[in-house]
């Protein structure tokens, strides 16, 4: 059925892509124009990565400053700017985009779907991002400088944005735009185009974790779009939302984010979970423990995200019951994460594990982010956390769930997929070396911040007293390193793009099972353009599966 | 970074070793504090890290021993199971259990906190960018709490000014807020303009400044003492550069220093009214807070509400102290040059509000107007006129104009 039309709207593209070699136009031509997911995929991909350079680069600016007390290389408000831009530039244009790029590239292949559904809104979605995010990184240059009320976007301070507010507020419908027609889109491909014998409860969980993304995305990307437009008409078109001299309400506009601002945190790391649940696996070569429950357990997460956003705000002066309730709805939550991280464990338990590069990755992520997760329970007792509140306790704690957590997964997950895409292996031995250097630095950057914290820094500050000193130099080194060591991943990334390497087999892991896996190395420019019959590789059949494949264009011979 | 990092790092070893001052800079826990409530919220935040730690203890020694044991070398044929009805249970009603039984402290900690009847005085806090106001609800007593000014000079950008030479960096004050100790003191909260968050660690009190909105908060402190904390909420700019200071100090002490401050009042106004320069007086008694007792200098703020002389001044007189007042008050919006951080904060260079009416000027700088802090409770009419005097002459502005203190007068 729509498979069909799919197909259709396709031919021009039927004997594999334009490249360079066929002229510098068509080639970019084919980038812009292109509708194929594993194309899209990769641009999403590439678009995450630069992003999380530039934002990179502003953490940087951000701990150079905080090497020392005093004011030493920017001034207070440039200083605010870089943490407001990056934290947008990281999570609006790395960590989603990122996760975008993978589901693009894998949910397809996973559940045996020729494309994404809407193959032009899949284009659309993506062409946004890179006038969205050069939109976002231009008000930096205008009068006023770029937004330095944080990302959050509290009134009235934002209201005190130059001229670059409007942009910001443009800027941030376009992600949501972007956003709003990915999580479409992959709703209704994973609804409607799995392969005939793949009921929901036996899709991969990176599958499934991304569906209920995708609804999250829906529910709130709207609410985030009604805030800022709030915001716009209070500074420029006279309303008083939240003006108290006016009448209105800057606390409501804390509620209003943060019931866009908590879904967004699940938004962010449920798909991390998905990769982590497929990559254990592999390694382990043991079938993931409790598959049921984890579905479950990402469904709870993700409806209780929706009940606890005022936990962002216990100092903010509720009623004392409001505060109750949120803090008990907050612990709730350790539950259905502590389901997961028994799961994964259980999962490891008596298999047979080897430590390939991702599979590094994924342990370092349940490691971390259990780190990340206790803090959050800590942050979850309010009468605790009016003394971490908006201090570098907070800082370490989100730090710790969004870098080795959503972070590291996305990382692993481009080193498992990566032989599939390119058709080579990359460096294990350097893949070995980026992982562990990560994983030193990430802990010199951030575990000293919960003590820098709890000793009464608070977030967002320039500069700080002699008391901080020490731990925050510390900090600062292991950014800097934590930083470089990520070009060794670069590098190794390019390297597999170049198609230099080992040249990697069709199942490339020896305990992998999934769809994606039944397909050449390098994927074809079009795969499953007839669903498959099998839905997982059973050990024996996989070498029967793959010899039915033309390697040039995916068609089944017989 | 190199010899000079390790040397600081060797340094700070060694110092930590010695003495407790340098234990302060390795400090990594949460101050204990020294209120009945800070203790239990110590006691609520070691709870939760020790049951963490427990739970780490189980959950990473399985897992450790796991990619110990289990790995393809040791253990080369992976188990075949997959899943537990009774083992998901299992682990779905312990963390549970826990969970309930952290909940039910904390919750009684929280009603306590919130409790805020049966207060002894009240304190109203006021966050301006930035700076707090502090007002004694129960004896008439106002003022004006801003960073000191040796930090305020080491923390511009190239000051060149080493911080370690500043006594209490960034976390000294001209003005501290001075409570008496055994009583249970109300604040109530609000903002003139942006949300700030008054935070002091040892007292475990932090609670969000919100325009439009008055929160209330308690503490009591046990004992007499200095604690420092700063805002916690972005609040612009300078939010790195408001702290508080609390200076907690017998009944007795506190005693004195209300009948100081309120009885004082007008006596200390009139010796600045025949004093040569008295806007500068105020300045100088606001550069050493260190030693000049908390009375005087709060009286040297208070003086504002007092009725000034109105003497008249000369125009170089007016220049040099409206600079100094210029440099402490003005110069973190608009800038020691005048020209502003536009579009926030516009220019008074060349500005036609500061080469224009000059009732126009007066009455933006006492009233306020948009993101402008009225001024007219903070500062005398001495220095008003002297500071407007200055900016109406300073950075090629040259109107020629002279503003008395009279003129002030008669405008408020």
């Amino acid at each position: 059925m729509s498979h069909a039309d799919t197909h259709d709207a396709h031919d021009d593209h039927h004997h594999g892509p334009v490249t360079l070699k066929d002229g510098f136009v068509p080639w970019a031509l084919r980038w812009i124009g292109t509708t194929n997911h594993k194309d899209l995929g990769t641009l999403y991909l590439i678009f995450a990565f630069t992003m999380f350079f530039i934002g990179g680069v502003m953490s940087l600016i951000i701990r150079a400053e905080l090497f020392q007390p005093g004011m030493q290389l920017v001034s207070p408000e440039f200083f605010n700017s870089m943490t407001t831009m990056h934290a947008l530039v990281m999570i609006f244009g790395g960590v989603m985009p990122g996760f975008v790029g993978l589901a693009n590239w894998m949910v397809p292949l996973m559940i045996g779907a020729g494309d994404l559904a809407l193959p032009r809104v899949n284009n659309w979605g993506f062409w946004i991002l890179p006038f969205a995010f050069t939109l976002l990184l231009s008000t930096l240059f205008m009068d006023g400088g770029g937004p330095a009320s944080g990302w959050t976007m509290y009134p009235p301070l934002v209201l005190q944005t130059g001229d670059a507010l409007p942009f910001v507020i443009f800027a941030i419908h376009l992600m949501g735009i972007s956003s709003i027609t990915g999580a479409i889109n992959v709703i209704v491909t994973i609804l409607n185009l799995r392969a005939p014998s793949m009921t929901l409860l036996k899709m991969p969980l990176f599958v499934w974790t991304w569906l209920i993304t995708a609804y999250l995305l829906i529910a709130v990307m709207p609410v985030l779009a009604g805030a800022v437009t709030m915001l716009l008409t209070d500074r420029y078109f006279g309303t008083s939302f939240f003006t108290a001299a006016g009448g209105g309400d800057p606390v409501m506009f804390q509620h209003i984010f943060w019931f866009f601002g908590h879904p967004e945190v699940y938004i962010l790391i449920l798909p991390a979970f998905g990769i982590v649940s497929t990559i254990i696996p592999t390694f382990a070569r043991k079938a993931l423990f409790g598959y049921d429950s984890m579905v479950y357990a990402t469904a709870s997460i993700a409806f209780l995200s929706f009940i606890v956003w005022a936990h962002h705000m216990f100092t903010v002066g509720m009623p004392v019951a409001g505060e109750l309730f949120f803090m008990f709805a907050t612990m709730l939550i350790a539950v259905p994460t502590g389901v997961k991280v028994f799961n994964w464990i259980a999962t490891m338990w008596r298999g047979s594990m080897t430590f390939e590069t991702p599979m590094l990755f994924a342990v370092g992520f349940v490691f971390l982010f259990t780190i990340g997760g206790f803090s959050g329970l800590m942050l979850a007792i309010a009468p605790a956390d009016f003394q971490y509140h908006d201090s570098y306790f907070v800082v370490a704690h989100f730090h710790y769930v969004l870098v080795p957590g959503a972070v590291f997964s996305i990382i692993a997950g481009v080193y498992y997929w990566i032989p599939k895409w390119t058709g080579v292996m990359y460096s294990e031995f350097w893949g070995k070396v980026h992982f562990w250097l990560s994983a030193i630095f990430i802990n010199v950057t951030f575990f000293p911040q919960h003590f820098v914290g709890l000793a009464g820094m608070p977030r967002r500050i320039p500069d700080y007293n002699g008391q901080f000193a020490d731990f925050n130099w510390i900090s600062t080194v292991g950014a800097f390193a934590f930083f470089l060591a990520q070009f060794i991943f670069i590098f190794n990334m390019m390297r597999c793009m170049a198609r230099k390497g080992e040249k990697a087999t069709d199942r490339v892991w020896e305990g992998a099972h999934g769809l994606e896996w039944t397909v050449p190395s390098p994927a074809p420019y079009h795969t499953f353009e007839v669903p498959p019959e099998q839905i997982s590789i059973p050990e024996d059949e996989l070498t029967a599966v793959h010899d039915e494949f033309d390697a040039l264009d995916g068609h089944k011979l017989t | 970074m190199s010899v000079k990092t390790m040397l600081k790092f060797v340094s700070g070893l060694m110092a930590w070793g010695m003495s407790s001052a340098a234990l302060a800079a390795w400090e990594v826990n949460m101050p204990v504090g020294v209120t009945e409530i800070s203790r239990e919220v110590h006691g609520l935040h070691m709870l939760i890290f020790w049951v963490c730690v427990a739970i780490g203890v189980v959950v990473f020694g399985a897992m450790f021993y796991s990619v110990f044991a289990h790995r393809k070398s040791r253990h080369p044929k992976p188990a075949d199971f997959h899943e537990s009805t009774l083992v998901e249970i299992i682990w779905t009603i312990i963390p549970f259990g826990i969970l309930i039984a952290m909940a039910i402290p904390a919750a009684g900690t929280l009603i306590r906190m919130e409790d805020t009847r049966g207060t002894d005085m009240t304190v109203k806090i006021t966050g301006y960018q930035w700076k707090w106001q502090y007002e004694y609800m129960d004896h008439d007593i106002s003022y004006f709490s801003t960073l000191d000014a040796k930090s305020n000079e080491a923390r511009r950008l190239g000051s060149g000014i080493d911080p370690a030479t500043v006594d209490n960096y960034l976390l000294e004050v001209d003005n501290r807020l001075v409570l008496p100790v055994g009583k249970k003191v109300r604040f109530l909260l609000t903002s003139n303009d942006v949300i700030h968050a008054w935070w002091v660690p040892d007292l475990a009190v932090k609670k969000d400044a919100v325009p439009g909105y008055i929160n209330e908060m308690w503490t009591q402190i046990d004992e007499p003492g200095i604690y420092r904390g700063q805002c916690a909420e972005l609040c612009g700019r300078d939010h790195g550069f408001m702290p508080v200071v609390v200076e907690a100090v017998s009944q007795e002490d506190f005693d004195a220093w209300v009948a100081g401050k309120t009885g004082g009042a007008q006596e200390a106004a009139a010796e600045e009214a025949v004093a040569e320069e008295p806007a500068e007086a105020s300045v100088e008694a606001a550069a050493e807070p260190e030693e000049a007792p908390a009375a005087e200098q709060v009286a040297a703020a208070e003086a504002p509400a007092a009725e000034p002389a109105a003497a008249e001044m000369s125009k170089d007189e007016l220049m040099a102290s409206g600079e100094k007042v210029y440099q402490t008050y003005c110069s973190a919006c608009h800038q020691a040059g005048g020209e502003g951080l536009p579009p926030a904060f516009p220019a008074l260079k060349g500005s036609a509000i500061a080469t224009g009416d000059q009732a126009a000027h007066i009455d933006i700088v006492l009233n306020g107007k948009n993101a402008m802090t009225p001024f007219g409770g903070t500062l005398n009419d001495e220095q008003l006129a002297a500071v407007i005097t200055y900016e109406r002459n300073a950075w090629g502005n040259d109107t020629g104009d002279v503003v008395q203190p009279a003129q002030i007068k008669a405008a408020r």
